[in-house]
This record gives structure tokens, C-alpha cells and sequence, in this order.
């Protein structure tokens, strides 16, 4: 069949490839567009990231081949290892929080009958915030004396909390703010997913006399099971690349207690000026997120077809 | 979820700025003013740093009148004034080198001073400050920090030694003299508790402990106790010491005995300005600069604050900012370079010394700051004139300058900032954690402190 259109083709002559250019010229040209972009700021970039990586480089003098120095230099700092377990753990716990919560909340705001549209706005506001304002907001909320939450505990009749400034529950605050963030766009995600389900699956399954957990279970988890996958990997992706919320927040610390693997990139390149070992932390995490990302779009692939 | 993806950002930076490296103009002027196309009064433009912001017209007119002025004298000489705020940013400061934005005359931080002369990132000045009038009445001290072996690699704007800054109006209202501020580490415990002791929100003793600020801090206090950050051949910690110990310990005991450092710790630059600036904050560890950003950017007055020498100060950790030069700018321009430093930032009664000028404007005047000449006669010239238009309280500043007259300066150990990121974890750990164990703590610094100087040796 293919061989079939591409000799077809081949039969139509120049004349009809420039037809067919002329008619494709505007779509021609938004794609030229977005591959200059993708070019400039995407993969130029990467290619740059990953020669860095192999050089030392003062941006003055032409820059030297240094093998592996890099890799060994980052592999050798004791805050490598804190990093990645930070990382790791931080994303385990932006997945547990993070990735059950707006699931919830769409299903939840997908059986309301009343005031949907209302809360599915409140649910989608944090959203609206620039990134550092909501950061900086949860700064004032965590404050151990006159802060927000030590407030609601103190009325509670609740031990109040260091929250970031203690190594046992610092990241966990920094997960609190990631999810509080993100909670709109995952919520609306699976909103959506959840309302292509046919309606049809619920009415038989509550004729067949299944609660809300049977229904959950049955109909809406299979059924949403792709976009379930699909958002998963995007949060792994996303998440371990965590950067503003130690920033902002934390510093790093206490006792490197927040320290990730992109703020200590951070660090080697523009606190220590070694953009060869950002670099090189830099590749190390592409390789491990592009393992996620190729899952991702083999699953992409899947729901196509 | 996070769309910005901070491995590709990075790439993205160093692409932008590796894309600018081909507009690169300090080249294609080269041929414009290079020797051989130019005679000596050859037309030269230089871009300077750090021209004051539009936020700040008082100081921008007096720059631009300075600029009017210089080029009035040196008719083949225009100053490209950029302004910025703060005057550095050092995240940037590698983007703006890779991508040719880099000013020929470019402002530094003494703590990146170094790290900028080892990456080979400024030029060498040493056969042009020859003709810098006031060259070998600047501090020696001051000028060690831009020197590297018999080169010289910047001149000093501002100079200054850590000292306590305190609350005037805090030390009054818990019956403290505030004209007799504390002389030992027990006289500032002993007011910390008092003003802790006010209410809810008032902290005694504000320190850093994030962001490599604490380890900065805990070099000033080390070198107050008499400490050293390295050994004298630099390729060694030497913090992990008796002096190092009474640090951490010193700030333990004010978090968890005396309960008058507040609950909030992790603190940075900024969360201790804001909290001077808001009254709350009785004392911190800081030079005179400190008072004049809490007036200017955080809403407090001059009057309510005094500095002091650093308690029971052996030494103090040096503090200030200068010049460097491009090493893509041609001998003409570093000539240029030498001839408006030394008019704008070297000069007793001009430029930045322009006191009566201030005063005109109503611009503070009589903190003692910049220090750059010492007893030298041109240092006593700008003393005089700070005092002959003095706008400020300069009494409340007189326990600094009196006990700070005979306190060495030191400069910032080699790798100093990654060195101080390495003691945010103590720093932290003993504001954070009432079990801290400080020997351990010091001992695991010390171990990564000591990688890190082998690595650069």
C-alpha cells in the first residue's frame, strides 16, 4: 500500500510536489517555526550540556578536553550522594501525595452535582500563581513562631513544628508546597479523563449494586488506567528535577537535609563557577529522566494506536 | 506539574550565552582603538558596571555628573554606564563573560575575587595601575585581595571589617546603654536574652545559616575568636580548632539555653535585612553597610542602629567589592579603565568621596565606610571630609571605628565558597538540631573541606 502511494507519487511529477508545497506553505512555515525553537533552545542546548560535561571551560580561553575530570569530581563530592537520595526521596514522596491527591480530588469533583465549575477554579488557582510567589507564600505559612500552620496546630492543642528548619520534616514540607502547586493541573487532567468515561458503565455498575470504592475500582481506575501511567512518568520526570522549592525555601539545608540533585547543579555552576560539573550532573540526570521519558512515549505510542 | 525542566534550562543558558559569543564587540572595537591603529588620545569607549538604578536618582545624577565631568578631562574617553541592581549578580556573572556582554571595567564582590583571578576571567592590570596616583597608599590588605603573586587584577570601590551591628532603639527599651554596646560573647548573650525576652517576634541574635551564608558567617566569627579557615600554605582546614568550636558552640547555646535566637533559622542575606529593618532583630554579626541597606532597602532609619567591633575581636574577616577588568579589553581601554577608577572611586573629595555633593542631596553621610586608605593621608582626608559633612549620627558608629582601629583584617580562605557551602551544615545543624554534635560536625567539614582544598592544589 505504501510502495503503492510513493510510486503514485512519484507518477504525479514536480509539479504536483509543488502544488502540494504551495498548499502546505503556511503549516511548512509554523513547523519551520517551532523546529528553529526546538532547535535554539532545546536541542542546541543539549548538545552543548553534554560537550560541557567533557571540558573545562573559563568562557574566555578555548576550552580543554578533560575526559571524565568532571564526572569524577561530582562523583567524588560527598553532596552527591546526599542529592540523589534527597531527590529519590522526594520524589517517592511527591508521588504518593502528588500523584493520589488531584485523583481524588477529580474524582470527587467529578461526582459532585453542585458548585463543580466553582471548585474546580478554587482546585486550579494555585496553578495561576507564578512558581516563587507560592513558594515564598508557604515561607510565611511554615514560619515556627507566627506561621500559618503552627497557628491551626496551636489551636488543635498540637505540638507546634520546626517544618523547615528541622532535617526530619524539611522535604516533606518542600512536597507539601510541590503538590499544592500542582494539584490544579493534575485534578484537571484526570477530571477530563474521568468524563470520557461513557456513562453507561457506571448506570450497569450501580444496577449491579457497586458503591463509590466498587465503582472506583472497577470502572474508573481501568478505564483511566493509560492517563494514570501516562501521569505518573510526567511526574517523575517533573519532580526530580525539583530546584525552586529548595531554593527559595531552604537553601539546601538544614545539614543538606533539602540539598537535590538540580539545586547542587546549581550550585557547581554559578555559586562555584564550575559549569563543567553542572554539566556533567546535568547529563547524569537527562540519562536517568530520558529511561522515564522513553516509557513515556512508548506509552504515548500505545494510545495511539 | 513542573514544565520548566532545570537540566535543560542550565543547557539553555550556557547555549544563549555561548550563541552571543559571536557578537562579541570588546573584538570588533579592538581594531578601533588597538596601539597600532590609534595614537595615545585615540577615541575609547569603556562600559562600566554598576551605574546606580533609575530606582535610585539621587546617586544615578551624581554617577552621570561624574560621567560629564571625566569625559570633560578626557575628551577621547566615553564611559558606557550600565546600571544594574544589586550591581552583581554572580549566577550570571559566567553568562554575561561566555556571552560578550561582560563590561570592560566589571564589578566584583571580594569573595568571587579570586575564584575570577584562578579561571584566568580578568585581565592583568599590573603594567597600567602604575599611573594610579593614590596606588601605593591603599591598604596593603586591601589590595592582596587582587593581587596573585607580582600581578594586579582590580582596584577597590569598598572596603570594610565584619563587626556587630545592633538596634540602638532595642538596647534602650530592655535598659541597655546603647553608646556601650557588648565587648565580650557573655555581654552579647546576656542582651540577646533581654531583648528575646521583649515578646513574641523579637530574636536577640539573628545569624545565617543557608545559602553558603553560614559558612561565610562562621569564618567572621572565627576570625574574631583568632581562628583560621586554612592552614597558612592553604591546603588544609584548619576550623576544625578550639576557636571553631567555641563558634558553634557559642550559637548552640544562644538557640537552645537561652532560647533568644528565634525559631526561624535557615536564615540568608536577606531574611536577617528584613528583620533588622523591621526593629524586631536586636543584634547580628555585619559591617556599617548593613545600616545603610537596612535604611535604604528595608525600611529602617539610621538612627536606630550602631555598630561595634566584633566581640573580644582578634582579627576581622574582610568585606568589600571593586573593579576587574575584561581580559578581552584592549591596553586602551584598561588605560581608559585606570583613569576612571581612579577619578570616580580612588579619589579623596570626588567621585564616591563627593561628600559635600551627598550632602546637597540629602544622601547619607558618615558611616565609616569605604576604609580603603587606612591611616594613609589620603584615608585621613576622607575622614575629614565624612566628618565635615557628616548627615548621620557618626557617634553610633564610634564603638566600630575605636575598636576596629587595631583588629587585623583577614581575607576569605581559597575556594571560600565552596568551603562555606560545606559549613551551612554545622552552621544549621546547631540551629536547628538540639542534639548537634559539634565535634563530629566540624570533624565531617573538615573531611569535605579538606577534598575540596587537595583538589585545587
Amino acid at each position: 500500500m505504501t510502495t503503492m502511494t510513493v510510486k503514485g507519487a512519484r507518477r504525479r511529477g514536480p509539479g504536483a510536489f509543488r502544488r502540494g508545497l504551495q498548499r502546505n506553505l503556511t503549516a511548512y512555515g509554523f513547523l519551520c517555526a517551532a523546529l528553529i525553537c526546538f532547535a535554539f533552545f532545546s536541542w542546541y542546548p543539549m548538545v552543548r550540556e553534554v560537550l560541557l560535561s567533557f571540558q573545562q571551560t573559563n568562557f574566555v580561553d578555548d576550552p580543554t578536553w578533560v575526559g571524565l575530570e568532571n564526572f569524577r569530581t561530582v562523583t567524588e563530592d560527598s553532596a552527591f550522594a546526599d542529592a540523589w537520595l534527597n531527590t529519590l526521596a522526594f520524589t517517592g514522596l511527591a508521588l504518593v501525595f502528588g500523584y493520589v491527591i488531584p485523583f481524588v480530588a477529580a474524582i470527587v469533583l467529578n461526582e459532585l452535582r453542585h458548585a463543580r465549575a466553582y471548585l474546580r477554579f478554587i482546585v486550579y488557582l494555585p496553578v495561576m500563581l507564578p512558581p516563587a510567589v507560592g513558594v515564598l507564600l508557604f515561607k510565611w505559612f511554615y514560619d515556627p513562631g507566627a506561621g500559618l500552620f503552627n497557628q491551626i496546630l496551636e489551636l488543635a492543642h498540637l505540638p507546634a513544628l520546626s517544618w523547615l528548619d528541622s532535617t526530619d520534616t524539611a522535604l516533606i514540607s518542600l512536597v507539601i508546597v510541590s503538590t499544592w502547586m500542582n494539584l490544579g493541573t493534575g485534578t484537571l487532567i484526570y477530571l477530563a479523563a474521568l468524563q470520557s468515561i461513557p456513562s453507561e458503565l457506571y448506570e450497569a455498575a450501580e444496577l449491579d449494586g457497586a458503591g463509590l470504592f466498587k465503582r472506583v475500582w472497577h470502572v474508573t481506575i481501568p478505564q483511566t488506567r493509560l492517563i494514570l501511567l501516562v501521569m505518573l512518568l510526567l511526574q517523575i520526570v517533573a519532580t526530580m528535577q525539583v530546584f525552586i522549592e529548595p531554593y527559595l525555601l531552604t537553601g539546601g539545608g538544614p545539614e543538606n537535609a533539602t540539598l537535590t540533585v538540580a539545586y547542587l547543579m546549581y550550585q557547581y555552576a554559578f555559586n562555584f563557577g564550575d559549569f563543567g560539573a553542572g554539566g556533567a550532573l546535568g547529563l547524569m540526570l537527562m540519562v536517568v529522566l530520558m529511561v522515564f521519558s522513553a516509557f513515556y512515549l512508548r506509552l504515548s505510542r500505545d494510545n495511539q494506536s | 506539574m513542573k514544565s520548566p525542566k532545570l537540566s535543560m534550562l542550565l543547557a539553555a543558558a550556557i547555549a544563549l550565552t555561548a550563541a552571543g559569543c559571536g557578537n562579541d564587540d570588546s573584538g570588533s572595537k579592538a581594531a578601533e582603538t588597538s596601539p597600532s591603529a590609534a595614537g595615545a588620545d585615540a577615541p575609547v569607549t569603556i562600559s562600566v558596571g554598576c551605574q546606580p538604578p533609575k530606582s535610585n536618582p539621587l546617586e544615578r545624577t551624581a554617577w552621570d555628573e561624574d560621567v560629564a565631568a571625566f569625559q570633560k578631562l578626557h575628551p577621547n574617553i566615553t564611559i558606557d554606564s550600565k546600571d544594574a541592581f544589586p550591581c552583581i549578580n554572580p549566577d550570571t556573572f559566567q553568562a554575561k563573560l561566555a556571552g560578550g556582554t561582560m563590561e570592560d571595567v566589571f564589578y566584583v564582590y571580594y569573595t568571587d575575587v579570586k575564584k575570577i583571578i584562578a579561571a584566568g576571567q580578568a585581565a592583568d592590570i599590573s603594567p597600567y595601575v602604575g599611573g594610579v596616583t593614590k596606588l601605593g597608599d591603599l591598604r596593603p590588605d586591601v589590595m592582596s585581595i587582587f593581587r596573585e603573586g607580582d600581578k594586579i587584577y582590580g582596584l577597590p570601590r569598598n572596603n570594610y571589617s565584619m563587626g556587630l551591628v545592633y538596634n540602638r532603639k532595642l538596647f534602650t527599651q530592655v535598659g541597655l546603654d546603647p553608646a556601650a554596646p557588648p565587648k565580650t560573647w557573655a555581654e552579647v548573650r546576656e542582651a540577646a536574652k533581654k531583648i528575646s525576652g521583649l515578646g513574641a517576634g523579637y530574636v536577640g541574635f539573628g545569624e545565617y545559616s543557608a545559602g553558603n551564608t553560614g559558612g561565610w558567617h562562621f569564618a567572621a566569627s572565627l576570625y574574631g575568636r583568632g581562628g583560621e579557615m586554612v592552614t597558612p600554605d592553604g591546603k588544609t582546614a584548619a576550623f576544625n580548632s578550639p576557636e571553631g568550636k567555641a563558634v558553634l558552640e557559642n550559637l548552640k547555646t544562644m538557640r537552645w539555653t537561652d532560647d533568644s535566637m528565634g525559631t526561624k533559622q535557615l536564615l540568608q542575606w536577606e531574611d536577617l535585612m528584613r528583620m533588622m529593618g523591621g526593629g524586631k532583630l536586636g543584634m547580628m554579626i555585619g559591617a556599617p553597610d548593613v545600616v545603610q541597606t537596612v535604611n535604604n532597602d528595608f525600611k529602617g532609619k539610621f538612627e536606630d542602629y550602631g555598630v561595634t567591633a566584633l566581640p573580644e575581636a582578634k582579627a576581622s574577616l574582610n568585606g568589600g567589592d571593586g573593579y576587574m577588568i575584561n581580559p578581552k579589553a584592549t591596553p586602551e581601554k584598561i588605560k581608559a579603565a585606570m583613569l576612571w577608577l581612579e577619578f570616580h572611586e580612588l579619589t579623596p573629595g570626588q567621585g564616591q568621596f563627593n561628600y559635600a555633593r551627598s550632602k546637597q542631596q540629602g544622601r547619607p553621610v558618615g558611616l565609616p565606610i569605604p576604609d580603603l586608605y587606612g591611616d594613609a593621608a589620603p584615608g585621613k582626608e576622607i575622614t575629614e571630609l565624612r566628618k565635615a559633612n557628616a548627615t548621620v549620627p557618626v557617634e553610633n558608629f564610634t564603638p566600630f571605628v575605636e575598636g576596629s582601629a587595631t583588629i587585623q583584617n583577614k581575607l576569605e580562605p581559597p575556594k571560600s565558597q565552596e568551603i562555606y557551602a560545606i559549613l551551612d551544615v554545622p552552621m544549621s545543624a546547631v540551629l536547628t538540631r538540639q542534639d548537634a554534635d559539634i565535634d563530629k560536625l566540624l570533624a565531617d567539614a573538615e573531611a569535605k573541606a579538606n577534598k575540596v582544598l587537595a583538589k585545587s592544589s
